[in-house]
């Protein structure tokens, strides 16, 4: 029987299989930052060890950094100190770091796969669970806890039990105004929250190999939001194309080595999945989440769920959910009113979504009352933006661009949506106070967001397109 | 706080709510601090505490009469960021044991890795214990590590739950990942010398 490509990267990374023990994995990427590594470089200090391949680990401030004045000192004192012992803990670990300031500098999981760090057939950990987008590249990703992200410093491996393999299919094609964050949106919709728990996912299928490497990412980025360990898309020449050339990639006769490598890396035709589901791409529109979980989404054009159309022992957390989000269950989300919009995230902040979104905004003005946020994903895509202009449409829009980092996403620098506001976000969770305490999110794709901005209420962009 | 524990009785503490996400755990701006210490007094923070920094009093843990070692909720335990925050959090807060339905992957292997059990239980036992504490708050639990049980002391009512036996013994004994995975070098570095590429 064939294998999957998950089981090929698994076994060839796997230093040693023991029975009754978990694998011990090796790992050829480690991305760090400020957040959930300074209990792991204390941890490494108490044992009196030191990181084991340094050149294997990158570092980068994403999390809590303020996204306008960068030059300036962090404002607020605990973010500013977590930045700063991220700094000291690389310098004293000899780890490289891209810091405030730096021209890499970026939301993690965004700057790997730009700067060609993030390669096909590696694995790639992080303490943090949208590590699963570098599986874009055909690569095992997933995000770790900080008593993993010490294991990894101190050993370059990970303990772990293979997990089941899911694949899911996406056939047929898109239809006009409909976006990669809308496929896994609708998956999401369709399997849950939890729905892939326990799973590594390998999407497939015409739609999905359709897709540029930015809209793959988006797909594997929320690969974690159904549960799933992470999410892989076997290589092409659309990942081929985007990797030649950039900074870290191969290059001459290592490229050339490489790439024989990457073309064998999908998996047999004989090989097996523990569940298959398949969807049509042709059944999918824009879709928005309604809850306060990413499973709770549906057509833009649909209507949430009744009270009555909820499992008996689901109805108690269905009911805390609409209150939260002050929505009445059986209502249509259509024109309800939106007072801030963010593109942005690991998810929705890469080169291709702001050109995406400058081209549908050029000649338009938001509405009045809307905050408008433009949050790209690194430095690079702020640089990018600029050069091509972009930055001028969206000031000319009345949208904001401000500087990269992972922001309203999570709400942990000063980038909050305001208590009971309505906030339309590319982001990747709808979680209760995710954004802001009390602050209710609903998670659409750039497209969705940017008409939602012109027309100050959720809209249908086919409309406009 | 002891790391290692076999079996404990305790009362418990239920939050009969599904899909809690680690953020209405520990939320994200209380990830700030640098050391594993203090997340306790943030748990369920917002869940806790109204706008005004006061308690709300409909909430389980501001509740009296409920306490003890052990944290009952609704299924899908934990899912969403990978914070191990998350675990230091309820652990800080005094709990060795969280109950529930399912778990998320990410959540379970932080609990472990902090000496928390995670006790995947069916919905109807899940359900059961619920309805017990709901009848009388000082219901109490045993928990059996080596023989993989929980009971439901006032019913005799008992499942069996999973746990992988190296994590097994890793509670049992207080030992953790680092000090096997520390122990394999030799191995390490025989597989770094038998790869062509990084990748």
């Amino acid at each position: 029987m064939g294998k999957t490509l998950f089981d090929k990267l698994w076994d060839s990374h796997v230093v040693l299989s023991k029975p009754g023990f978990p694998d011990a994995v090796y790992i050829n990427t480690h991305f760090i930052h400020e957040v959930t590594s300074p209990q792991a470089f204390d941890g490494l200090r108490k044992r009196g060890i030191p990181v084991f391949r340094t050149a294997k680990t990158r570092a980068t401030a994403d999390h809590n950094v303020p996204t306008i004045d960068q030059h300036l000192p962090i404002k607020e004192a605990l973010s500013r100190k977590q930045v700063e012992m991220l700094t000291t803990n690389t310098k004293e670990f000899g780890v490289e770091l891209y810091g405030l300031g730096h021209p890499y500098q970026g939301i993690v999981h965004v700057i790997g796969p730009e700067l060609g760090i993030t390669l096909p057939g590696m694995t790639i950990v992080c303490g943090d669970s949208h590590t699963s987008t570098h599986g874009a590249f055909g690569a095992i990703a997933f995000g770790i806890g900080t008593s993993e992200v010490e294991q990894v410093l101190a050993t370059q491996c990970i303990l772990q039990y293979r997990p089941k393999r899911m694949k899911i299919e996406v056939n047929g094609q898109l239809k006009k105004g409909v976006l990669s964050k809308d496929i896994i949106l609708y998956i999401i919709s369709k399997i849950s929250a939890s729905g892939a728990t326990g799973y590594f996912v390998e999407y497939a299928g015409e739609a999905i190999r359709s897709l540029s490497m930015e809209a793959r990412m988006t797909i594997c980025n929320m690969s974690i939001e159904m549960g799933a360990r992470g999410g892989l898309i076997a290589p092409d020449e659309i990942t081929f194309e985007y990797i030649k050339g950039r900074e870290f990639a191969p290059k001459g006769a290592d490229w050339d080595k490489a790439l024989a490598y990457w073309k064998t890396l999908s998996t047999d035709k004989d090989a097996e999945f523990d569940v298959t589901l398949t969807f049509d791409a042709a059944d999918i529109e824009p879709m928005i989440t309604y809850g306060t979980n990413p499973g709770m989404g549906i057509g833009v054009t649909q209507h949430i769920p009744s009270v009555e159309q909820m499992e008996e022992k689901e109805k108690a957390s269905f009911r805390k959910s609409l209150e939260y989000m002050g929505l009445e269950p059986g209502s249509g989300l259509l024109g309800k009113k939106v007072d801030y919009v963010f593109i942005g995230s690991c998810t929705n902040s890469r080169i291709e979504d702001l050109r995406l979104v400058a081209e549908f905004v050029k000649g338009k003005h938001k509405a009045e009352g809307v905050v408008a946020w433009i949050v790209p994903g690194s430095k690079q895509v702020e640089a990018q933006a600029k050069k091509e202009g972009i930055d001028k449409i969206f000031e000319a829009a009345g949208f904001q661009l401000r500087q990269p980092g992972c922001s309203a996403c999570l709400g942990m620098n000063e980038d909050k949506i305001p208590a009971g506001m309505y906030c339309i976000s590319t982001s990747n969770r709808n979680f209760e106070g995710r954004q802001g305490p009390n602050a209710r999110t609903f998670l659409a794709s750039p497209l969705s967001a940017a008409a939602a901005a012109i027309t100050g209420k959720v809209t249908d962009v086919r409309e406009l397109v | 706080m002891s790391k290692n524990f076999q079996h404990l009785v305790s009362t418990a503490v239920p939050i009969a709510i599904e899909n809690i996400d680690t953020d209405q755990i520990i939320p994200a701006r209380f990830l700030k601090a640098t050391t594993r210490d203090g997340f306790g007094e943030n748990l369920f923070r917002d869940w806790r505490y109204d706008s005004n920094n006061q308690p709300k009093a409909d909430f389980a843990l501001n509740n009296p009469t409920y306490k003890g070692e052990v944290l009952v909720a609704g299924k899908n335990f934990g899912c969403g960021s990978s914070r191990e925050h998350a675990a230091w959090a309820i652990g800080d807060a005094g709990f060795k044991v969280v109950v529930s339905s399912f778990f998320a992957d990410i959540f379970k292997n932080n609990a472990l890795n902090n000496f928390i059990l995670p006790v995947q239980v069916t919905d109807e036992f899940l359900e059961k214990i619920f309805s017990e504490i709901n009848k009388d708050v000082n219901t109490q639990l045993e928990i059996d590590i080596e023989k993989q049980s929980i009971r439901i002391l006032s019913t005799g009512d008992e499942a069996k739950f999973d746990i992988n036996p190296y994590k097994k013994a890793c509670l049992i004994n207080g030992y953790d990942d680092i000090d096997y995975l520390l122990s394999l070098r030799k191995e390490i570095e025989t597989y770094e010398a038998g790869r062509e590429f990084n990748f």
